[in-house]
């Protein structure tokens, strides 16, 4: 072990949502889960989460209906790839702005 | 003023690549480190070996710790493997006044006269058969001679460091060729003074 | 104590890496340092040495073998020579930013082109700001103490460490050195544990992309970014020269050797003139300086540097308070400019009132012998012409032993 006046600084992370800092802002397609087509959501039991699985920040919730962290998720379009049944689209995400500012 | 150089007694040995000079000078180190010499520096030829090519080997032996690590120029002694070698090394070659060669050779003492030098010769190739070795096997036999010209080091001394370091190798026969090659070592003194052997 | 034996400096060294215990040796044979990396794979072929013996394709794979083995909290040791050494370069940086205590040893040897296997320190001055703690031993004992005080050294401060020993001079010759007894190396070396161990119960990602700025982490714990990082290593090293010299008490306490870690003056106390120097052409000054002083009334001393980075520039520099000259002898140099360890020097004693004349010195590049003759007598020129008429400070160094 190091002597303890050292501090041995290191980069050195564990993964998790914010991990690389506020990535939400580095997001131009958000990934939107149709729940009438995923696989856990429409069976009601705990299956696939590949989404989760494979999500680079850990974003995606392992539940029933899935949920993305959209502070995090930084648009990368991996669950949306990755989805056996392409229950997840990506939309850009000035569409949400545009349907905000229409309200 | 005797400088710290000057201590060092400085022995180069010639050999071929493969003739087993490394062996013989470390057997010495070891034999004379045993015997008090508390600084003992053997170096190869540094650099690139080649079966058969004539190489170096230096030895030096002092009392005190040895700091000077820089290959030897001016030997003392020059211990030689192979009368052969002659043709192709001038093992004079820095070599002190009245330095002592060290010669394994068939011919007599007086067929190798080195002017300013004193010679010491034996057939180890011979005694080293005679001894139980296998014909041209000469780096454990030459160190009688050395033994015998240098008086630096005890035959016994060297014998028993012959044995260990040949553990498994013909222990006994190696550390008895050193032993004939003691007792038949002829030695000449070619001073320019008299030339009485 | 143990009796003391004969044998090459290669084979001190790889006594000292059984000794330690190492548990990973990954290494590419290279002239001089192989006889190292067979003792070795024969130690643990016989079943002397519980290690795993990685055979790599090159020395880049070398380091990144024991990069992994580091990080996966186990004690790894390498060892190279010359374009070995700067061909794991990269990896070198990235072991030092990883902070991992890993032991390599240099046997130095000049760099191609032109090819050369003979002995000089461009190898590892090339590698000075790799983050690399860098040390140089002068005969078989120091090999073998330095390598043991290393793997603490390393292990305390997680800096790597690489020994230097000259290709040749003394890894090729053989000479006495007492190998210390392996209970006594177990009381002084304790198991080891890296701070980031890799464990399948804590994944970590480690040396990922790290972004210029702090950041949070993902426990709200503030975590540096790259300068900062790279900061703490350069802070730390610094401190590293302390470690080292307590270090060395410690082992001085259960071996009886020791007592000058970071430099090693020989006769300096009333000197006029110094010499520094590292590796084994410190140790033959010394026979320089009895000459100069017996001959020729010189009051000259020989000031060996054990430890090149960290730089000891505090303790250089004080030491070098009441000499008038100092003569810095180099084999290696950082080209177009100067002897690295002359401009290192110079820049040491910069802020010191008293700034003794400096003298650079190249020799011994690529083997080129360096006749004790030939240094007495150009530190007996220097000397005479010098202590008479001081030259202006010149930096041209002077090269030493050139035939043409
Ligand atoms: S990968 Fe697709 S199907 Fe699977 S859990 Fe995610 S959204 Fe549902
Ligand atoms: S797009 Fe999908 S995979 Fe990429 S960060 Fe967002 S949730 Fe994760």
């Amino acid at each position: 072990m190091p002597d303890p006046r050292f501090k041995v600084l290191t980069s050195a992370s564990t993964s998790g949502p914010g991990d690389a800092g506020r990535t939400g802002s580095w997001r131009v397609e958000r990934p939107v889960i149709d729940m009438s087509s995923c696989i856990p959501a429409k069976t009601g039991k705990h299956a696939c989460h590949l989404c989760w699985l494979l999500c680079p920040d850990n974003v995606v919730s392992k539940e029933i209906e899935p949920a993305i962290d959209l502070e995090y998720c930084k648009g990368c379009g991996i669950c949306a790839q990755e989805c056996p049944v392409q229950a997840i689209s990506m939309v850009p995400d000035a569409d949400f702005l545009e349907g905000a500012d229409s309200e | 003023m005797q400088s710290a150089t000057e201590q060092i007694i400085q022995i180069r040995w010639h050999g071929r690549g493969g003739q087993g000079a490394i062996t013989a000078a470390k057997v010495v180190a070891e034999a004379a480190f045993r015997s008090g010499y508390g600084g003992v520096v053997m170096a190869p030829t540094f650099g690139t070996e080649r079966r058969g090519a004539p190489v170096t080997t230096s030895l030096k032996i002092s009392h005190s710790k040895i700091y000077d690590l820089s290959p030897i120029t001016t030997p003392d002694i020059v211990v030689v493997l192979d009368h052969m070698i002659l043709h192709e090394v001038d093992v004079t070659a820095g070599l002190k006044p009245g330095g002592w060669i060290i010669l394994n050779t068939p011919r007599p003492v007086e067929k190798h006269l080195f002017p300013g030098y004193r010679t010491a010769v034996a057939d180890v190739t011979r005694l080293g058969v005679e001894a139980g070795l296998r014909k041209g096997i000469v780096n454990t036999g030459i160190i009688g001679a050395l033994g015998r010209a240098s008086g630096l080091i005890d035959i016994e001394a060297l014998a028993d460091n012959i044995a260990v370091e040949f553990a498994g190798r013909k222990p006994d026969a190696n550390a008895m060729a050193a032993r004939l090659v003691y007792d038949a070592t002829l030695m000449f003194d070619n001073m320019g003074g008299s030339t009485d052997a | 104590m143990s009796n003391p034996i004969i044998e090459s400096g290669n084979v001190a060294a790889a006594m000292a890496v059984q000794l330690a215990r190492a548990e990973v040796i990954a290494a590419y044979p290279i002239t001089p340092q192989t006889p190292v990396t067979e003792k070795l794979s024969e130690l643990i072929a016989a079943g002397k040495m519980d290690a795993e013996y990685v055979a790599v394709e090159s020395e880049h794979s070398a380091m990144a073998v024991c990069i992994g083995a580091a990080s996966a909290g186990v004690r790894a040791f390498t060892a190279t020579s010359s374009n070995g050494l700067l061909y794991m370069s990269e990896q070198l940086h990235w072991a030092a930013g990883a902070r991992l205590p890993i032991v390599m040893c240099v046997v130095n040897r000049a760099i191609g082109a032109p090819w050369s296997v003979w002995n000089d320190h461009q190898d590892a001055i090339s590698q000075r700001d790799t983050g690399w703690i860098q040390i140089f031993a002068k005969d078989h004992q120091e090999i073998v103490d330095m390598t043991l005080k290393a793997f603490r050294l390393a292990e305390l401060v997680h800096i790597p460490v690489m020994v230097n020993y000259d290709g040749y001079y003394l890894s090729h010759t053989y000479m006495p050195f007492e190998p210390p007894d392996a209970e006594h190396v177990d009381a002084f070396l304790p198991a080891y544990t890296y701070k980031h161990a890799l464990t399948p119960e804590r994944p970590e990602s480690l040396n990922t992309v790290t972004l210029p700025d702090a950041r949070l982490d993902v426990d709200g714990i503030k975590r540096g970014g790259y300068m900062d990082i790279r900061h703490n290593l350069h802070e730390e090293m610094g401190k590293s020269i302390e470690v080292w010299e307590e270090i060395d008490q410690e082992f001085q306490a259960l071996f009886g050797r020791g007592g000058h870690p970071v430099i090693d003056p020989y006769r300096c106390d009333d000197a006029d003139v110094v010499i520094v120097a590292m590796g084994s052409m410190a140790n033959q000054f010394r026979v320089v300086v009895d000459r100069l002083r017996q001959n020729d009334g010189l009051k000259v001393g020989i000031l060996a540097l054990q430890m090149y980075r960290p730089f000891p520039s505090a303790i250089i520099a004080e030491a070098l308070q009441s000499a008038r000259h100092v003569m810095v002898y180099e084999k290696g140099l950082s080209y177009g400019n100067q002897g690295a360890l002359y401009g290192d020097i110079k820049s040491a004693l910069y802020p010191y009132p008293a700034r003794p004349r400096l003298h650079n010195f190249i020799a011994g590049l690529g083997g080129r012998a360096i006749p004790t003759e030939s240094l007495y007598q150009t530190m007996k020129t220097a000397c005479e012409q010098d202590l008479q008429t001081p030259s202006a400070q010149a930096d041209a160094p002077q090269w030493i032993g050139l035939q043409l």
